[in-house]
């Protein structure tokens, strides 16, 4: 059971609940549980997703897209079921938000999962954990089956002559099945290929039918926002960035921890003030601030000050992601930490096209051979170009996820990468003593 | 080919979940796992015939997710993290720690049958890293000597 953190400035929203016993039915009643739901169901569809859109709640599984207007693309009329799929195969790294809430407050997502079906006229929703997190598909399990008992679930949901179903599911250990059309693939139970697009989720999802796929964290949002209404979660957040967010602040920090924060908070402050600061005196480097896949920005960078909403991580050249703000100091080494990140992407990739396959083993290659100390000068401007060439020219979006880091590493710490050169020993560590391999022509 | 009773229980629960069977497939083959210890040939050609699919196909699936094996390994599966949060708090150290206490590689299985060591990407435990997942179970802000608890603790359970 991971430990709970807090901060003056927070403002909970999604963890007001947590360590408040909520995975308990009867206590989620006594918190506001399935009020919500009830009240959606007095709603018309449109106003629900109106709702939505209007409280600026953005996706939190990664791009940021609004979340009302994302369900506004499910057709009214469809001739094949449609379905709500909650995305709790939390995988990037540098993310662990997803498990505090299905730890400490499963029902809320089980309510944004009804609510989403409401708005979209789906009956059925899955409840996707990955394969490692298993007692939080226990919790999942039981906080279904409690809901069941209940009769909030299954036929006539509150009286309401409404049906609504949820079902589990749990992955088997695969960062690329978070991905919307791979997590399909996955729960349909095959290898998780992502599928071409479009069509879109939306309109062709699961076994055909329209299908919504949301972030666990943004569907366990959405029951704060109907009963808070649209224009109190706009305003917890910077303009176009509605409410909160589950911040996952790791890495060299005094106090490391998840933290909700609103939208827009200064990544400074996130840094210095709720994370703790540096210790042992040391010095920033740098930090990683949307997951592992989006731009370092420099200490220079952080300290110019950037919110921390999506928009302005975008103008500062990187992203706001997943939510995993990783902080590295001045003995962390840029060369290592960029192969501990390309060696994810690299054991990550589903294969299925040759700049993600072929670009992250090569990257992999290179970063070995030259943090063990076989690097040589042309290796620096390579893995940049080859970095560069994978961009926009992949399947799905995992081919940039590998390439934009690196591309951000040798851009901004071209000098670490230098002074690794000649055979040198790695400034910051001791060599890794891999294999070397072969230079790249 | 058996299984236990609350597997079975499970399996024909889950099929009731989904339009097509196939659908259980990935979380079956974890729970036949959990009990077999590994995706034995049997347990590959009895889930293929439940389900109306060729060995390979199934063979295919498990080939793709990284927790699914057809070897066996040890009754602890000791897992640890050496992703970027990690990495930052000493999960590199960990893992050299590991191969030198239990005498074997990444991927390797003491003699005894007790442990397998594996390196794994990131376990959703950055916020409270260095972690380690032993089979299911999270261990995490660890140091070498907090691990050594916790293998030592494992070979007490086995007596
Ligand atoms: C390689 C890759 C991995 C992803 N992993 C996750 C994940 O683990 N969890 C998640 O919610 N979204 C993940 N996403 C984003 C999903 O594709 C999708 O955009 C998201 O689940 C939509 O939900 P949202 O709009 O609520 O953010 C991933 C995307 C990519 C390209
Ligand atoms: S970009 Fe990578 S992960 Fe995505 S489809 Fe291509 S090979 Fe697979
Ligand atoms: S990086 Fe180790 S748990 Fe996330």
């Amino acid at each position: 059971m991971a430990d709970l953190v807090s901060h003056p400035d927070e403002v909970k929203v999604v963890s007001k609940r947590f360590g408040q016993g909520a995975v308990n039915i009867d206590r989620y009643l006594e918190l506001d549980g399935y009020k919500a739901v009830q009240k959606a169901l007095t709603m018309q569809p449109d106003e629900i997703i109106n709702l939505v859109k209007n409280s600026g709640l953005r996706g939190r599984g990664g791009a940021g897209f609004n979340t009302g207007l994302k369900w506004s693309f499910v057709p009214k009329q469809s001739a094949k079921p449609k379905y709500i799929l909650c995305n709790g195969d939390e995988s990037e790294p540098g993310t662990c938000k997803d498990r505090l809430i299905f730890e400490h407050d499963p029902h809320a997502i089980i309510e944004g999962v009804m609510i989403a079906g409401l708005a979209v006229g789906a009956q059925t929703g899955y409840i996707y954990v990955r394969g490692e997190y298993r007692y939080l598909l226990e919790i999942v399990q039981k906080a279904i089956a409690d809901a069941y008992a209940k009769g909030f679930l299954g036929k006539n949901i509150f009286d309401s002559g409404k049906t609504f179903d949820i079902y589990w599911h749990g992955g088997a250990g695969a960062y690329e099945v978070g991905e919307e059309s791979a997590l399909m693939e996955s729960l349909e139970g095959k290898r998780g290929i992502p599928r071409i697009r479009p069509p879109f989720p939306a309109v062709v999802g699961l076994w055909g039918g329209p299908t919504v796929i949301n972030n666990a964290e943004t569907l366990a949002s959405v029951p704060h926002i109907l009963l808070g209404g649209a224009e109190w979660y706009a305003n917890l957040g910077s303009p176009k960035n509605g409410g909160t967010r589950l911040f996952c602040l790791s890495g060299n920090l005094n106090k490391p921890g998840v933290y909700e924060l609103p939208m827009g908070y200064s990544l400074k402050k996130m840094i210095y003030e709720v994370g703790g600061g540096i210790p042992n005196g040391r010095k920033l480097k740098g930090v990683v601030p949307g997951g592992s896949s989006v731009a370092i920005l420099t200490a220079d960078e952080v300290n110019a000050d950037v919110a921390m909403d999506f928009d302005a991580m975008l103008k500062a050249g990187s992203m706001l992601g997943s939510g995993g703000v990783v902080v590295l100091d001045d003995t962390a080494c840029i060369v290592n930490f960029a192969l501990r990140t390309i060696k994810f992407y690299k054991h990550e990739s589903c294969g299925w096209c040759i700049p993600c396959r072929e670009g992250t083993d090569w990257l992999q290659k290179t970063l070995i051979r030259f943090h063990s100390g076989g690097g040589v000068k042309k290796d620096i401007d390579n893995m940049y170009y080859l970095a560069e060439n994978m961009l926009g020219r992949t399947f799905c979006p995992l081919g940039d996820a590998a390439a934009m880091p690196v591309i951000a590493f040798v851009k901004k710490f071209r000098q670490e990468f230098e002074d690794h050169l000649d055979g040198k020993p790695c400034p910051f560590a001791k060599h890794s003593g891999a294999q070397q391999s072969p230079v790249m022509a | 080919m058996k299984f236990s009773d609350k597997f079975e229980k499970r399996f024909t629960e889950m099929l009731a979940h989904y339009p097509t069977p196939r659908s259980v497939l990935v979380p079956t083959l974890l729970y036949a796992q959990d009990e077999v210890g590994y995706l034995s040939d049997e347990v590959i050609a009895e889930l293929a015939n439940r389900l109306s699919l060729t060995e390979l196909d199934v063979r295919n699936v498990i080939s793709y997710y990284s927790m699914l094996t057809t070897k066996p390994r040890g009754k602890f599966n000791v897992q640890v993290c050496t992703n970027i949060a990690c990495m930052l708090r000493g999960g590199e150290e960990l893992m050299e720690h590991c191969e030198q206490k239990l005498g074997i590689g990444n991927k390797g299985t003491t003699a005894d049958g007790v442990f397998t060591l594996e390196e794994v990407e990131c376990i959703g435990a950055c916020s409270w890293a260095p972690a380690v997942q032993v089979n299911y179970d999270f261990h995490e802000n660890l140091t070498p000597a907090k691990l050594d608890k916790v293998l030592d603790e494992c070979r007490k359970r086995i007596g």
